[in-house]
């Protein structure tokens, strides 16, 4: 194979694995975090592993995998119930507490920290921070033909096997407790009175969120795990209303954030100009917030921009009917015709009259001349439901509602531009 | 003058006495006495700050701000070095950590205003995101020719060591101001901090007060960051504040002691640091603040762990004393002054109510070194005083009785069930005012 093939294959395939694996299994965790309210438990956690990671180290003399796992799991439950212990029996507010004991274990990893590194070298503060990516190279033999042997899968890096056992757990862990999970988050109460402990559940989530961590600490480093953790799950919950598809879109998202954070890093330097390459591991994190940031603008119908549209939307109907509902007073009081002055009294300005007659006139409702503005047919037959809305309401709140017949109007005016015609029905008003 | 420590050494020497009591008195160096003198005032100024960041409830938010400083030192650096700028001068990096800081806290005003993302999602977003910004700028002053990261990775596990004393200069003169502001505006604070609706309608400027306590947090952040570094900043601004909650309730003495422990931290951390130079100084702060805080939270007065162990055991002691001195008091009316309980019967009895027999034995002892209860013809009695007690418990134990029937309408079969539980923290001028009332009810009649 080609020196650019061998490339991918070795360096940027196993990587971008990686990455997508830690990815996916930290966002699956992610929602049920984001919607326990519980996301900060997530930074708490990652940052309490370093000791645990540190004495597994210092005490099994390896870096093996299982051995680091198992003593950052330790930390990270530790840090969990040290948490709730400082919460319930000292009483300090919940934030409090998370960042004192967090903040306690994460100094004592690093002073652990500088402690093993006098004696390793391989493991050090900096391996914290970034992950440790480049022990995740895989180097198969450069022919295809012994390419495809059994003797190449071995040389998988071992990360890559933990990340994907991670991916599995987390996902059997989702999918076979869902239910569960969904009730213990929505409704604690409910849970526990239908037999499913809602305590039981929120450790259980936090050993698999620690076991998460630790797997894809060595992939991204220890606070861009939050990233992943939290970034797309909260994307995807800008996107749907429902949990399973918002489980689902945050792990096509988390896919999208890990790999375009990876070509981002690796090539976006060199369409600058640039030799070298970015941190992939910061690039991932600032994609998955700024999928954040995108989405609160412009997601559908959630989004910043979508409610403003909406907004102006009804704001010109709004206008408009007022427009319509006014010239139709007029014509049953006689006049077929409005000067353009006094519908500048009742709409609120000249400009806001203006507006109201250049909309309607757009969509044929209305006509102008000289002397005034007139209704059009379609115009009058709009006015006319719009008005019969309007004294539904009215009727309705005075009679149903006990409103006052001088106060009804003004809320029926309100009304008659938003309520749809089923509601109407069911309100007696035929 | 000392000569700095050197860096290549690589396992620390266990400093002489001398040494120890040289650095402790401020005379370890030049170096040595600022980094000293300004990493207590640092402690001073973020533990005073701290206490308004607590009781606002804004202690993460101060997190997420710490986390984001690190885009803006790098970019500062960048910035610095193109535009030619000696670009490892502290001020500009600290003003660019200071910026972005700000900006992330807007970040997060700005995201937690979206109903559907939560503050703690917005916190835990701004802080990783940045974050990982900072970490991709720092990637990319890794590969400028001009220079190494080397001077920036401080600030994110703070550093002492290298400090000189322009730097702890202006260290101190950040955390200085820091302080005399918090102090000056003590009282607006504190209103906000508690009132915020009666700050409002009282035509206080909220909204400014809160920009400038925000302002003031972002000064603490800022001046910790080469010390502390940013990850564990904000432990300097929670921690002393967090234990000196478990002391006091009054908020001046709050701002006392959280200052007193946070200059106790950072002047203890400092000196291990300059006598440990390899021992990182943030930790070696933060751990020396997370001791007073659990030990606080052991052993303060009132809000302390073991107090309110020990005022459980209290009351449960003051039960079983009023369990046992009643039913004497009862055995006597029946048959007569002096009457005893058996040993035995009496231990049997203890432990259906769950007491040991060790714990049983302690309790008599107390109660005998009480001169509550007497020792006779191989049972248990009562004295003098002990007599007078359950006297009282007794007659307390009718008046309960008789005003739950009389007053609270409960049926009369449910109300020994009830009496036995709120007879032992009946009040004596509770009682009083009951047997008031109970007298007024039977002239009524």
């Amino acid at each position: 194979m080609s020196p650019e093939v061998y490339r991918l294959v070795a360096i940027d395939l196993p990587a971008m694995l990686g990455g997508l694996m830690a990815a996916v299994t930290c966002a699956l965790l992610g929602n049920f975090l984001v919607l326990r309210r519980q996301a900060l438990m997530g930074d708490a956690i990652s940052h309490s592993v370093l000791p645990g990671l540190v004495v597994a180290f210092l005490v099994a003399q390896t870096r093996e995998p299982l051995v680091m796992l198992l003593g950052a799991a330790g930390s990270g439950m530790i840090a969990v119930l040290l948490i709730e212990m400082v919460r319930r029996v000292g009483r300090v507010d919940p934030g409090a507490s998370m960042g004192v004991v967090f903040s306690v274990l994460f100094a004592l990893g690093v002073l652990l920290l500088e402690k093993a590194a006098v004696r390793h070298v391989d493991l050090d503060a900096d391996c914290v921070l970034y992950g440790q990516p480049e022990y995740m190279t895989w180097l198969p033999p450069a022919q295809w033909d012994a390419f495809f042997s059994a003797s190449t899968l071995r040389l998988v890096p071992r990360q890559l096997w933990i990340l994907a056992g991670a991916l599995v757990l987390c996902s059997g862990f989702v999918v076979l407790l869902f239910k569960e999970l969904r009730i213990a988050s929505f409704d604690p109460q409910l849970a526990t009175a239908q037999g499913i402990s809602a305590r039981l559940m929120h450790y259980l989530l936090m050993v698999v969120v620690a076991l998460a961590t630790v797997a894809a600490f060595e992939a991204v480093g220890s606070i861009l795990v939050i990233a992943m953790m939290i970034g797309p799950a909260v994307s995807a919950r800008l996107l749907t209303d429902r949990l399973v598809s918002q489980v689902l879109v945050s792990v096509l998202l988390a896919g999208v954030g890990a790999i375009g954070g990876y070509w981002l890093a690796a090539l976006g330097p060199q369409v600058l100009g640039f030799s070298h390459s970015v941190s992939s591991a910061g690039m991932i994190a600032v994609v998955c917030t700024l999928m954040v940031g995108v989405l609160v603008l412009l997601a559908p119908r959630h989004g910043v921009l979508s409610h403003r549209l909406r907004q102006r939307r009804l704001a010109r109907r709004v206008l408009v009917e007022d427009l319509l509902t006014t010239l139709l007073r007029a014509q049953q009081a006689g006049d077929a015709q409005v000067a353009p002055d006094r519908l500048a009294s009742v709409l609120g300005g000249a400009r806001r009259s203006e507006r109201a007659i250049e909309l309607a006139m757009r969509d044929g409702l209305v006509q102008q001349d000289t002397t005034g503005v007139r209704l059009t047919e379609r115009g009058e037959e709009v006015a006319s439901r719009v008005l019969e809305t309007h004294r539904a309401l009215q009727r309705y709140l005075v009679e149903e509602v006990g409103v006052r017949e001088s106060h009804a109007h003004e809320t029926a005016e309100r009304l008659e531009h938003v309520v749809d015609e089923d509601v109407l029905r069911r309100s007696g008003g035929e | 003058m000392h000569a700095p420590p050197s860096l290549a050494r690589t396992v620390d020497e266990i400093p002489t006495w001398q040494e120890v009591v040289e650095t402790l008195l401020l005379r370890g160096g030049y170096n040595t006495t600022w980094v000293m003198i300004g990493t207590t005032l640092l402690g001073i100024a973020a533990g005073i700050i701290g206490v308004f960041a607590l009781l606002r409830k804004r202690a993460l938010v101060a997190d997420a701000l710490s986390h984001a400083t690190l885009p803006g030192i790098a970019l500062a650096f960048i910035v610095g070095t193109m535009l030619g700028v000696q670009s490892k001068s502290l001020p500009v990096l600290l003003l660019g950590a200071a910026l972005s800081g700000v900006l992330g806290v807007v970040a997060i005003q700005a995201l937690h205003r979206h109903p559907r993302v939560r503050e703690d999602s917005a916190i835990a977003i701004v802080l990783s995101g940045f974050f990982g910004a900072g970490i991709v700028l720092l990637s990319v002053v890794q590969s400028m020719r001009s220079g190494s990261q080397g001077g920036l990775a401080r600030f994110i596990y703070g550093q002492t060591a290298a400090m000189r004393h322009e730097d702890a200069i202006v260290m101190s003169v950040i955390a200085g101001l820091a302080l005399v502001a918090s102090l000056g505006l003590l009282k607006e604070f504190a209103l906000v901090a508690f009132n915020e609706g009666f700050a409002r309608v009282t035509g206080w400027p909220v909204t400014l007060i809160d920009i400038v306590m925000m302002g003031l947090i972002v000064l603490g952040v800022v001046a910790g960051l080469q010390a502390v570094g940013l990850i564990l900043v904000v432990a300097m601004l929670i921690i002393p504040a967090a234990s000196a909650r478990f002391w006091t309730d009054r908020l001046r003495l709050l701002v006392l002691i959280s200052a007193v422990i946070g200059g106790l931290c950072g002047y203890a951390g400092s000196a291990t640091s300059a006598l440990l130079p390899r021992k990182p100084a943030g930790s070696v702060i933060v751990l020396c603040g997370g001791a007073l805080f659990f030990l606080s939270m052991l052993v303060a007065p009132r809000r302390g762990v073991l107090a309110s162990i020990m005022r459980r055991i209290a009351l449960r002691f003051r039960i079983a004393r009023d369990h046992l001195l009643e039913q004497l008091h009862d055995l006597e009316q029946r048959d007569g002054r002096g009457t005893v309980i058996a040993c035995r019967a009496l231990a049997d009895a203890m432990r259906e109510r769950g007491w040991m027999g060790l714990q049983t034995r302690v309790f008599l002892g107390l109660l005998r070194l009480r001169g509550l209860i007497e020792r006779r013809n191989g049972g248990v009695g009562l004295s003098e005083r002990g007599r007078a007690i359950g006297a009282r418990v007794a007659r307390n134990h009718a008046l309960w009785e008789r005003y739950l029937i009389e007053y609270a309408d409960i049926a009369p079969s449910h109300v020994d069930w009830t009496v036995d539980r709120v007879e032992h923290v009946l009040r004596d001028d509770v009682v009083r005012e009951l047997e008031r009332a109970i007298a007024r009810t039977e002239a009524a009649r």
